[in-house]
């Protein structure tokens, strides 16, 4: 009995955003990446397309990361006391679609790094590498607003994602990325309502629809990571009804979140029936990954190569056109 | 929601007189007026004491277009009428109206498929005149439904109308078009639109507003996509953007106002 697949019909869909500007297009990559434009939910190929495959930003601080667990660090050993060379080696070797450098070195107690100082380190990792390049500060508003700001300036062209903009905090950053020509990563507090908010307060000022990356935030897993997949469900699901204000790629910061966890961190000694610890941290990021992909994300920040390498081989086969 | 606006129509002085004296003044203020407030949809009629309502219409159409993008509801009685100012329009626009008559049907739904229109049908007839509760609405209903599907009008593109009526005389007529609008909503999967002429509810009624407003949300909250309505009237337009969001049809955010108006989005 022949069974009839039932299609919805979707009158929206996600606007495609362009990451990374080439030489004729005013900037240094050796080549952009188009995320977005997804016409159905997610990976539901039979029933809308979805052109472009989500892409791994793997992240790079600008200060060698103490804190972070030492599994973890042991991967970055001999790249971490320079942001270009770690930037390098996550392309290189770990396959990164794209580099997401943190400017932590200029938060006052991590560096207090000038803005020039940054500016310099985002101009030697854009030297070190051809794909393209977000920028975040330190998540401190008023030195972020002066850093972002010079680093937009001074690398205008480039078209690098830039954050973060937030409804509390948002008209520099905005600002710059409308005179020198970037794109901006709006952040909102896992709250749907400001999210729509803040990119209506955004393309007020005149930033196009198609220069917004939402990051609506993320729990990891076991840490409010099903509230994050309910809100970009929401989210798509408004973009699929022709809803403007919600039709951007979503950004989130997987490794950020996950590599917080306890049960990322702590030793096999401490709670033996948990398995040896890098092994654990490798997963808790990957599958925190992966519950993400499914609500359709499409940059996903990373940290750990082996979870990289997880995810981009689940990402292979979710990119597989069903065959209905 | 779809907002028809409902303002260029020869009825109105300023744009008989524009129709008369070929004074294209009027026609594009009111054009950019109602776009600019949040409508979807321009109506344009002619009225019925333009001497030659072909050239008045093609004027009109060709008018508007001049200065808004917005695309046209082609307000007539006269299906030639409307067939040459098809012609003219730049984008799919939408045929105001076609009763559930089969001759009606006949001339209309082929010319809406040929030009790529939408149609309002409206759920009544020359025999029976606006039926007198909404079983025999429902079944009109049904029938411009069938045709629909007859002559390859998509229904998502044909608008069924309940007809309302002024409630300081047919005060009964509000209830029976809202379980129209329900019933319609089952008629077909897709189901076919629904629309109004929101102001006829209040005609030479003391608070017109007030009444249009309230009627509009309640019969948005029984299925209605869209009313032919007064675009520049504020305090509907934010009734609409409200009903929507308590409908649940757009997330909330605290500019749903100003983005269900600005409607470039």
């Amino acid at each position: 009995m022949p069974v009839q697949v039932l299609r919805d019909r979707n009158s929206g869909k996600v606007a495609v955003v362009t990451l990374g500007a080439t030489k004729e297009e005013g900037g240094t990559r050796s080549h952009t990446i188009k995320v977005g434009g997804e016409a159905s939910l997610p990976f539901l190929h039979f029933e809308g397309e979805n052109p472009y495959r989500p892409v791994i930003a793997m992240e790079v601080v600008d200060r060698v990361p103490e804190e972070w667990n030492s599994e973890l660090k042991k991967v970055f050993a001999d790249v971490y006391a320079d942001p270009a060379a770690w930037a390098k080696k996550c392309v290189e070797e770990w396959g990164a679609d794209m580099i997401f450098l943190r400017l932590q070195s200029a938060d006052p107690e991590l560096g207090n790094s000038s803005a020039e100082k940054c500016v310099q380190t985002v101009k030697s990792v854009l030297s070190a590498v051809g794909v393209p390049l977000a920028v975040v500060g330190c998540g401190i508003d008023e030195i972020d607003n002066t850093v972002i700001a010079a680093v937009a300036e001074a690398c205008a062209g480039e078209n690098l994602l830039l954050g973060f903009a937030r409804q509390e905090n948002y008209n520099t950053i905005v600002a710059a990325c409308m005179v020198h020509k970037h794109t901006v990563i709006a952040q909102s507090p896992l709250d749907i309502n400001m999210c729509k908010q803040l990119n209506i307060l955004i393309t007020e000022m005149g930033l196009p629809l198609d220069r917004i990356i939402i990051d609506p935030s993320i729990g990891g897993l076991g840490y409010g990571i099903e509230y994050s997949y309910s809100i970009q469900e929401r989210g798509r699901l408004g973009a699929l009804q022709g809803d403007k204000m919600l039709a951007m790629p979503v950004l989130g910061t997987i490794g950020f979140e996950a590599w917080k966890a306890k049960e990322a961190n702590v030793s096999a000694e401490e709670f033996p029936g948990w398995g040896e610890q890098a092994e654990r941290g490798i997963l808790w990021e990957a599958v925190t990954a992966t519950a993400l992909l499914q609500a359709g994300m499409d940059i996903l920040v990373m940290r750990h190569p082996e979870a990289v390498k997880l995810v981009k081989k689940n990402i292979d086969e979710l990119m597989v056109p069903s065959a209905l | 929601m779809e907002i028809i606006g409902e303002r260029i129509n020869g009825m109105f002085k300023d744009i008989r007189e524009a129709i008369k004296n070929k004074d294209k003044k009027p026609v594009q203020e009111w054009a950019v007026k109602q776009t600019e407030n949040g409508a979807t949809w321009l109506d344009v009629n002619t009225g019925a004491s333009a001497e030659d309502q072909v050239e008045a219409m093609k004027w009109l159409v060709t008018t508007i277009q001049e200065v808004v993008d917005t695309p046209l509801s082609l307000d007539s009685t006269n299906y030639d009428v409307i067939e040459e100012g098809l012609k003219l329009c730049k984008r799919p626009a939408l045929i105001n109206s076609c009763h559930a008559d089969r001759y009606k049907i006949e001339r209309v739904f082929p010319m809406a498929v040929k030009y790529n229109a939408k149609v309002i049908g409206l759920a009544m007839s020359e025999e029976s005149g606006i039926p007198k509760n909404a079983e025999n609405r429902v079944a009109l209903a049904a029938e411009l439904v069938a045709a629909a599907d007859e002559f390859g009008l998509p229904l998502e593109d044909l608008y069924i109308d309940p007809l309302i009526l002024p409630v300081n005389v047919a005060q009964d007529h509000m209830v029976e078009a809202m379980e129209t609008l329900r019933q319609a909503k089952l008629l077909s999967d897709p189901a076919p639109k629904t629309v109004v002429g929101l102001s006829n509810v209040s005609q030479r009624c003391a608070n017109r507003k007030l009444i249009n407003r309230t009627a509009l949300v309640m019969l948005m909250a029984c299925g209605l996509d869209a009313a032919i309505a007064d675009a520049c009237d504020d305090d509907l337009m934010e009734a609409a953007a409200t009903a929507r969001v308590l409908l649940n049809k757009e997330i909330y955010c605290d500019s749903y106002v100003d983005l269900f108006k600005a409607r470039k989005y």
